[in-house]
């Protein structure tokens, strides 16, 4: 392998992509994927809405209609939002901090994988006997009940791809702890590089327990143990406390990092510093704190007391308060600056009301009285779309549109994408603010159906065709996607002409190693800096141009995931009793892992360097993106 | 990377200076010792006296907890520079977990 441009075939491609751990390269694998599941449960989302559109309607049956919003609400968050999040730490949290890479580049694509095939484990149930069924949430009074082998999917598969996203969340706390080029402090990193760490903290955190609850809901359904079945002393309230002790930061996981594209889209297109910079850090901190204090609110009608729930209400308001400040800073941040009204800026603007919506809401239902009425409700389903997709799928969709040209080298059209916003904008409002009213007009969360003497048709109406908006314009973005791959326009290092930080000052791709000398940062948006000083070459070198050590790819990652996907299937039919190559499937299974283990420990991968004359020839113009 | 490596000599001073420093460390290492067997000792010394039970639990997990940050600071040289980012994770999720079975412990058990 070496930087020397080559031609390669679609098979060779393939390859290098299975084997990658290169951070750009998972990035693009996790957006890929990502992406794919994103669609998938959008096509979920569209068959909910076409089986309420009108009263009574026989599209879906009841059942089916169950396993549709647990796989809708369980791929869009563990699947689709936090991948593409994924995606964008990867490809541009290391070009920020000025790495060459992240801390653990095997570890990175170890994760990737992971996650790969947990999502495709837990997808495959559509096919083999049926989906889970039991909300995302996973209760387990309906888990336990439930037949057939749909939450044993949810349960291995969440499993698999827990570990995934675990795995990346240390890589990134490590990385931005101990890879940041000389003089990026701490108070100098870019605000996405700091809401990927506190969201990395969060991952690490947050997911033991919900791992632990998993293993519960695996011993109580496969091997007979009573953690949560009561007639045998155990006690189901356990799983709602596990599961929302991660839910609830979970959800912060998938904000924050929101919060850091918008946080820069801001700047960006106001030219100007993020106003209250330090407020904004430690806001980002602060709400990862309270994150964790919370998570009894999702349980105010569980009965868990006025004590207790009067302790968590009150925690729940006190979030209101970070928060605030960020959207004030954001808002600070826009006043007075020289606004460009481009596509992702455009995003972060609408941005800013919509999430405020779904906020508002989120303290009405902090007051557990109220929430008393709301709970279960319409009310809810509204609330939290408007955060999410408000909050995180804005961030996504504009994400994209700002990131694309860093990732790929060509610039999405900015005119489909502004009519990919306006139809996914008004769609969304479309479709989930007429829900609140639904809510207080009595409907229930995760009815199948509902009758037309109840006076919900009108309003289920125009929310089945807001949804049509939103698909329409999830099909523009793909049918942009297409076309500028097609034209395959090459842009510069920064093509929104306003960069400010580290990753805009290389070439979009960057190369393989990033930075052919490491950076030297003197303040915050570092970038910016250079430019306002007249600096041609965007920064300041910290060392020395010289031979780069760089690790070899590898196919342990996917061999070792691989590996587990299959013991998967032994350990689900297993318990069967019929089927006596279950627990050969299993040992297989574990062996293909333990002993992908072995290799990787017992072989020494030193890893390869690049040497400083073919750096020379890189700079002077040649192979710019990878090998 | 090859070109950051160089060897340095130490002067006197410096000798001196770490010389002064490990003579110090040692000196916090066997004064931290000496109380950790004290702690130990009263509380081998409470359950030989039969005190109630309510008593002594809270003051046994009392003096776990001060062992185990004696044990990080002084042995495991968690005050040591560089271990600030390390320190605060722990805590963090000491801070976690002692949320979540504080609220396991009296909401769903008591």
């Amino acid at each position: 392998m070496s930087s020397i441009a080559q031609k390669k075939g679609f098979g060779a491609t393939i390859w290098d992509f299975m084997t990658t751990v290169d951070h750009k390269k998972i990035a693009i694998l996790y957006l890929i994927s990502g992406g794919f599941f994103f669609l998938v449960g959008g096509i979920e989302a569209m068959m909910i809405r076409i089986q309420l559109a009108k009263a009574g309607n026989d599209f879906l049956s009841a059942g089916l209609y169950n396993e549709i919003i647990t796989m809708h609400g369980t791929t869009m968050i563990f699947l689709a939002s936090m991948p593409i999040l994924l995606a964008f730490m990867n490809a541009i949290m290391p070009l920020q901090i000025g790495a060459r890479d992240v801390a653990f580049p095997f570890l990175n694509s170890l994760g990737f994988w992971l996650f790969f095939f947990g999502g495709i484990f837990l997808n495959l149930s559509w096919f083999m006997g049926g989906a889970p069924d039991a909300g995302w949430t996973n209760y387990a009074s309906l888990a336990l009940a439930s037949e057939g082998h749909g939450i044993d999917f949810y349960t291995l598969g969440l499993t698999i791809s827990g570990f995934g996203t675990l795995i990346a969340g240390i890589n990134f706390l490590v990385t931005i702890i101990n890879m940041r080029a000389p003089g990026m402090t701490y108070m100098r990193m870019p605000l996405f590089t700091w809401t990927t760490f506190v969201a990395s903290a969060l991952i690490l955190l947050a997911f033991p327990p919900l791992t632990v609850g998993l293993f519960f809901m695996v011993f109580d359904r496969l091997f007979g143990a009573s953690f949560f079945a009561v007639e045998m002393g155990g006690n189901t309230i356990i799983w709602e406390h596990l599961f929302w002790i991660f839910g609830h930061p979970e959800v912060y996981i998938l904000i924050l990092p929101a919060f850091g594209i918008f946080s820069e889209i801001f700047a960006i297109f106001s030219r100007k510093r993020l106003f209250g910079y330090t407020a904004l850090v430690f806001a980002t901190i602060l709400i990862g704190f309270y994150g964790f204090m919370v998570w009894a609110h999702h349980m105010f009608t569980v009965g868990l007391g006025p004590t207790a729930n009067a302790v968590f209400a009150l925690a729940t308001m006190i979030i209101a308060v970070p928060t605030g400040i960020k959207i004030f800073n954001w808002l600070l941040t826009i006043w007075g600056g020289s606004i460009s009204f481009t596509t992702p800026m455009i995003y972060a603007v609408a941005f800013i009301p919509s999430f405020v919506a779904g906020g508002v809401t989120g303290v009405m239902q902090a007051i557990a009285p109220l929430d008393y009425q709301l709970h279960d409700s319409y009310f809810i389903v509204a609330h939290f779309h408007y955060v999410i997709v408000g909050g995180v799928v804005l961030a996504i969709l504009a994400g994209t549109h700002l990131y694309w040209p860093k990732m790929f080298g060509t610039m999405l059209s900015e005119k489909l994408g502004k009519w990919t916003f306006w139809f996914f904008f008004i769609g969304f409002h479309l479709t989930f603010f007429i829900q609140h009213f639904l809510g207080l007009m009595g409907m229930p969360r995760r009815v199948y159906t509902f009758g037309a003497d109840q006076g919900w048709d009108l309003f289920n109406a125009i929310s089945s065709a807001g949804a049509i908006f939103m698909a329409i314009g999830v099909i523009i973005l793909l049918v942009n996607v297409v076309m500028t791959t097609i034209k395959n326009e090459r842009v510069g290092n920064d093509p929104w002409g306003d960069g400010r930080t580290l990753e805009w000052a290389i070439p979009s791709p960057p190369p393989f190693y990033n930075f052919a000398q490491t950076p030297l940062v003197r303040g915050l948006d570092s970038f910016w800096i250079e430019k306002m000083e007249g600096n041609k070459k965007g920064m300041i070198f910290a060392e020395p141009l010289g031979d780069i050590h760089m690790p070899n790819n590898s196919f342990i990652p996917f061999v070792m995931s691989l590996g587990m996907f299959v013991a998967s299937f032994g350990a689900l039919y297993f318990l069967d009793g019929d089927k006596p190559w279950a627990l050969a499937v299993l040992v297989i299974g574990l062996l293909i892992t333990f002993g992908s283990m072995l290799v990787r420990s017992l072989k020494d991968d030193l890893g390869f360097h690049i040497t400083k004359a073919e750096l020379l020839k890189d700079a002077k113009g040649g192979n710019t993106d990878g090998h | 990377m090859a070109h950051d490596t160089h060897i340095h000599v130490r002067s006197k001073a410096e000798f001196e200076y770490a010389k002064k420093k490990r003579a110090d460390e040692m000196r916090g290492h066997l004064a931290t010792f000496a109380i950790m067997i004290f702690l130990t000792l009263i509380a081998f010394t409470m359950v030989a006296a039969g005190f109630s039970a309510y008593l002594i639990v809270p003051i046994i997990l009392l003096l776990a907890g001060i062992q185990v940050i004696l044990q990080l600071y002084y042995f495991m040289h968690m005050s040591g520079k560089g271990h600030g980012m390390v320190a605060f994770f722990m805590f963090c999720g000491m801070f976690v977990a002692f949320i979540t079975v504080l609220a396991l412990v009296t909401i769903v058990w008591w």
